[in-house]
């Protein structure tokens, strides 16, 4: 019996580190190859993987634009790089004499999905921190701003807009996951939240299943990096804002920012590059950290603080300024209550 | 005969991280001259100017997906130095951990993902070892490019564990690591490692990762190519003795390694440089950067990282790439595993520098033996973690300072400079490993590492993309999005 025709996918890098093919390739249980596999999705052409280079890689794009073969999703890794002076020769692409944002623009259009993969692709991300010397943005988006290398107008084929795999890296089943939810047709632009991204993962805060979440509890906070408290109060942690999975999905077997001891830096979020201070300091008014928890009112906040402040168990208040657990939790009696 | 030269413009070129785009001027079916073009250019040494020094472990991760640890750790020890602190030693022990965690991971990827599937190209199907390469090779899809993928990202759960996550993580800091681990986080890294040892000795090596790191000469590869057990290293060996890929792309053999893994005493690879024949020592303050060839202002004289600038000049017609020309003491230099390995002295390596120098088949050998030396030596130091000792000394940024960090990529030696003025970065430099070896032309018109390597390469007969070029180009390992970054 033949399969049906495979969901085709062709994948470009620009303004970016490679850091979501890198993280792409760490799929596990199962692979990469076989997940994509499961769903019948196929690379026609990913700089990492494929074996053809030069012309014969041009000469797929060429096939691409001429209709000849079908593309079911662009994947844009990086930012698109619109400088020097609009001429995007930043990135000209080897080979071709072509800007990258050029040829990018040109497959959208031919393309049934666009997908950024990473907050470079989707918002300009860290290319586009600090005076933003290549002028890099998104491919719809420029900061926060809708716009981007495609126009906030932009509609692939299919009818929707570009989808922002955001993260700076994505995790591997973001991307993977999108993919499939496009091939089997469920990723509809109600499954898209304000900034673009899947709601699947961007409907969970970093928060989520933190293991420093007693501690955020008793606001038992760390005032140095590699103490076990609550990172939110002093070293900048952006965990109870920022829209990911991280710690109920985990990385890289059992990891994630906050549990290998260091903040959530937000980087799902447009211009997260930008925090306006540095990215490992908590700024506070009157003592009080500047960033609220998402949807926490700030009265409530000061007051719960102050209570559990005054609450906290005096394990927690040890171990929180401790780089290994001091004090372990007592042990109970089950049968004397 | 026909002496008339023809331009070949080559690109985009895959399987290597980031895009490059190579020109070569070819005559009579060889490479007469080559100009290696970085054709992205991002800008990161701007992007820092005027942050708070620290975020530069923030930032600067983020120019390579591939070499993230290694420009994380780059920049801990400029902030280091600025700072006058040292890691502890479950910090320095931990660091080489997650270092050597991505370095071996990125040999890992280096030799199944980006080099060994051009041998399974159509244009060897009349090899005696094609359906072999082929069945284990085929780009994304032999058996041991899935096996490799796999195995690489078991390796990486020492990253998930020590450090958080790969790539970007913040894990490694100026006084050591932000996560301490405890005996039975040892246990698990134990195991981790235990996996990737079976499977790189079932199928890479077919034998001990002590033997590979014991392989002393040419004699003892050459055994080992017509005896050794079945496995890709031979399969690759193999290759190599068909296709003479130890007489295809050898540069200025100038060495240099700014060493890597510092130990209770010494480093597990010292470093320093190799050239004629003689380890000298590294002097950092005779590096410059040159940018007669590259689209930058500054091309007035080399500067000190110290001194230098990242001005891009898009009007610049006589520069034909981003990167600039960095020099010790004025001359070219490669770097890399292979490098890496001469300058340390492992026996194979400086013998194989001695008979025929870097080329194709020994800067892949070297990136092996490698792997399974520093595999060794990472079981050693999950050992020697101390769970109740500390993890991360703290110090203070002054307001004003200069300091540099040099530590050693997968890929090479990678430096980075900063000045510190009223607290804020003022300047930052950045030399990565492949700004070495695909650095372009200089002043005296001295073509870089792998602008030499490709001279002489055969390009057949209609060849458009010419694969003795590949071959040559990804022998190197480049990341051009460090490169240039």
């Amino acid at each position: 019996m033949s399969r049906p025709a495979p969901f085709t996918v062709l994948w470009l890098q620009s303004g970016g580190c490679g850091g979501c093919t890198m993280s792409l390739l760490c799929a596990e249980a199962p692979d990469l190859a076989a997940t994509l596999d499961s769903a019948n999705i196929r690379f026609l052409w990913h700089p990492t993987l494929s074996e053809e280079t030069g012309t014969e890689a041009t000469a797929l794009f060429e096939a691409v634009l001429a209709g000849e073969i079908a593309l079911d999703a662009l994947c844009v890794e990086g930012a698109l790089l619109r400088g020097p002076n609009g001429t995007g020769r930043f990135h000209v692409l080897a080979g071709t004499g072509i800007p990258t944002i050029d040829w990018v623009r040109r497959l959208a259009g031919a393309a049934r999905h666009v997908v950024a993969v990473g907050s470079c692709a989707a918002y300009g991300g860290v290319t586009a921190a600090g005076v933003n010397p290549t002028d890099a943005c998104g491919l719809q988006f420029d900061g926060r701003r809708r716009g981007g290398a495609l126009g906030e107008a932009f509609r692939s084929r299919s009818g929707l807009p570009v989808v922002n795999v955001a993260g700076c890296p994505t995790h591997p089943n973001w991307i993977t996951e999108t993919l499939m939810l496009l091939s089997a047709g469920l990723l509809g632009e109600a499954d898209l939240d304000v900034y673009g991204r899947p709601r699947f993962y961007a409907d969970h805060l970093v928060h989520h299943g933190c293991p420093r979440n007693e501690y955020y509890e008793y606001k038992a906070s760390a005032e140095k990096l590699s103490d076990l408290g609550c990172m939110m109060e002093h070293l900048g942690c952006l965990g109870t804002q920022a829209h990911a999975d991280c710690n109920t999905r985990l990385w890289n077997g059992e990891g994630s920012c906050t549990r290998g001891g260091y903040s959530c830096i937000n980087c799902t979020a447009p211009e997260f590059e930008e925090p306006g201070h540095a990215f490992l300091q908590t700024p506070k008014i009157g003592g009080i950290p500047v960033g609220l928890p998402t949807d926490m009112p700030k009265a409530w906040f000061i007051a719960l603080s102050s209570l559990a402040k005054a609450a906290t168990p005096e394990r927690l208040r040890r171990n929180a300024t401790a780089d290994h657990v001091l004090t372990p939790p007592a042990v109970k009696d089950i049968k004397r209550r | 005969m026909s002496a008339e030269a023809r331009r070949l413009v080559v690109g985009p070129f895959n399987r290597v991280e980031g895009d490059l785009e190579v020109r070569l001027d070819v005559a009579d079916g060889r490479v007469r001259a080559a100009f290696v073009a970085s054709p992205l250019f991002r800008g990161f040494e701007r992007i820092l100017e005027g942050r708070d020094p620290r975020d530069a472990l923030v930032i600067a991760p983020r120019i390579c997906g591939i070499c993230s640890v290694s420009q994380s750790h780059a920049a801990a020890l400029a902030l280091a130095g600025l700072e006058g602190i040292a890691p502890t030693p479950n910090g320095r022990v931990a660091t080489n951990l997650i270092l050597a965690a991505e370095n071996v991971a990125d040999h890992i990827t280096h030799f199944h993902v980006f080099f060994m599937p051009d041998f399974a190209r159509q244009v060897y199907a009349d090899r005696p070892w094609f359906a072999q390469a082929e069945r284990r090779f085929k780009a994304a899809q032999g058996a041991s490019v899935r096996a490799a993928i796999a195995t690489r990202a078991t390796l990486l759960h020492v990253l998930g564990l020590l450090a958080g996550r790969w790539p970007h993580t913040l894990a490694l800091q100026a006084g050591g690591v932000t996560r301490s681990a405890d005996q039975r986080d040892k246990m698990r890294l134990l195991a981790t490692l235990a996996a990737v040892r079976a499977d790189l000795q079932d199928r890479l090596y077919g034998a001990p990762l002590e033997e590979v790191a014991a392989l002393d000469g040419a004699a003892a590869l050459e055994a080992w190519r017509q005896a050794g057990p079945a496995s890709d290293l031979r399969l690759f060996l193999d290759i190599a003795e068909d296709l003479e890929l130890a007489g295809l792309g050898r540069a200025h053999d100038r060495f240099l390694s700014y060493g890597a893994y510092p130990q209770a005493a010494g480093r597990l690879y010292a470093g320093g440089t190799f050239a004629g024949g003689t380890l000298g020592p590294l002097d950092p303050a005779a590096i410059t950067e040159d940018h007669t060839f590259a689209r930058m202002e500054g091309r007035d004289a080399p500067h000190a990282p110290f001194e230098g600038s990242t001005l891009p000049d898009g009007a610049d017609e006589a520069g034909y790439t981003w990167c600039k020309a960095p020099r010790l003491a004025g001359a070219p230099f490669e770097t890399g595993a292979f490098a890496r390995q001469v300058v340390a002295g492992q026996p194979l390596a400086r013998a194989l520098a001695a008979r025929e120098g870097a080329n194709v088949r020994s800067r892949v050998i070297g990136r092996l033996v490698e792997a399974a030396r520093t595999l060794i030596a990472m079981e050693g130091w999950v050992r020697e973690l101390e769970p109740t000792a500390p993890w991360c000394a703290q110090g203070a940024l002054p307001q004003e300072g200069r300091a540099f960090g040099l530590t050693e990529a997968a890929r090479g030696a990678l430096g980075h400079w900063v000045v510190v003025e009223k607290g804020r970065i003022a300047r930052y430099q950045i030399i990565a490993p492949t700004t070495w070896n695909f650095s372009p032309r200089d002043r005296d018109g001295v073509p870089g590492p792998l602008e030499t390597a490709l001279v002489g390469a055969p390009v057949r007969q209609g060849e458009t993309t010419p694969v003795s070029v590949q071959h040559i180009v990804r022998s190197f390992d480049p990341c051009m999005v460090c490169t240039v970054h």
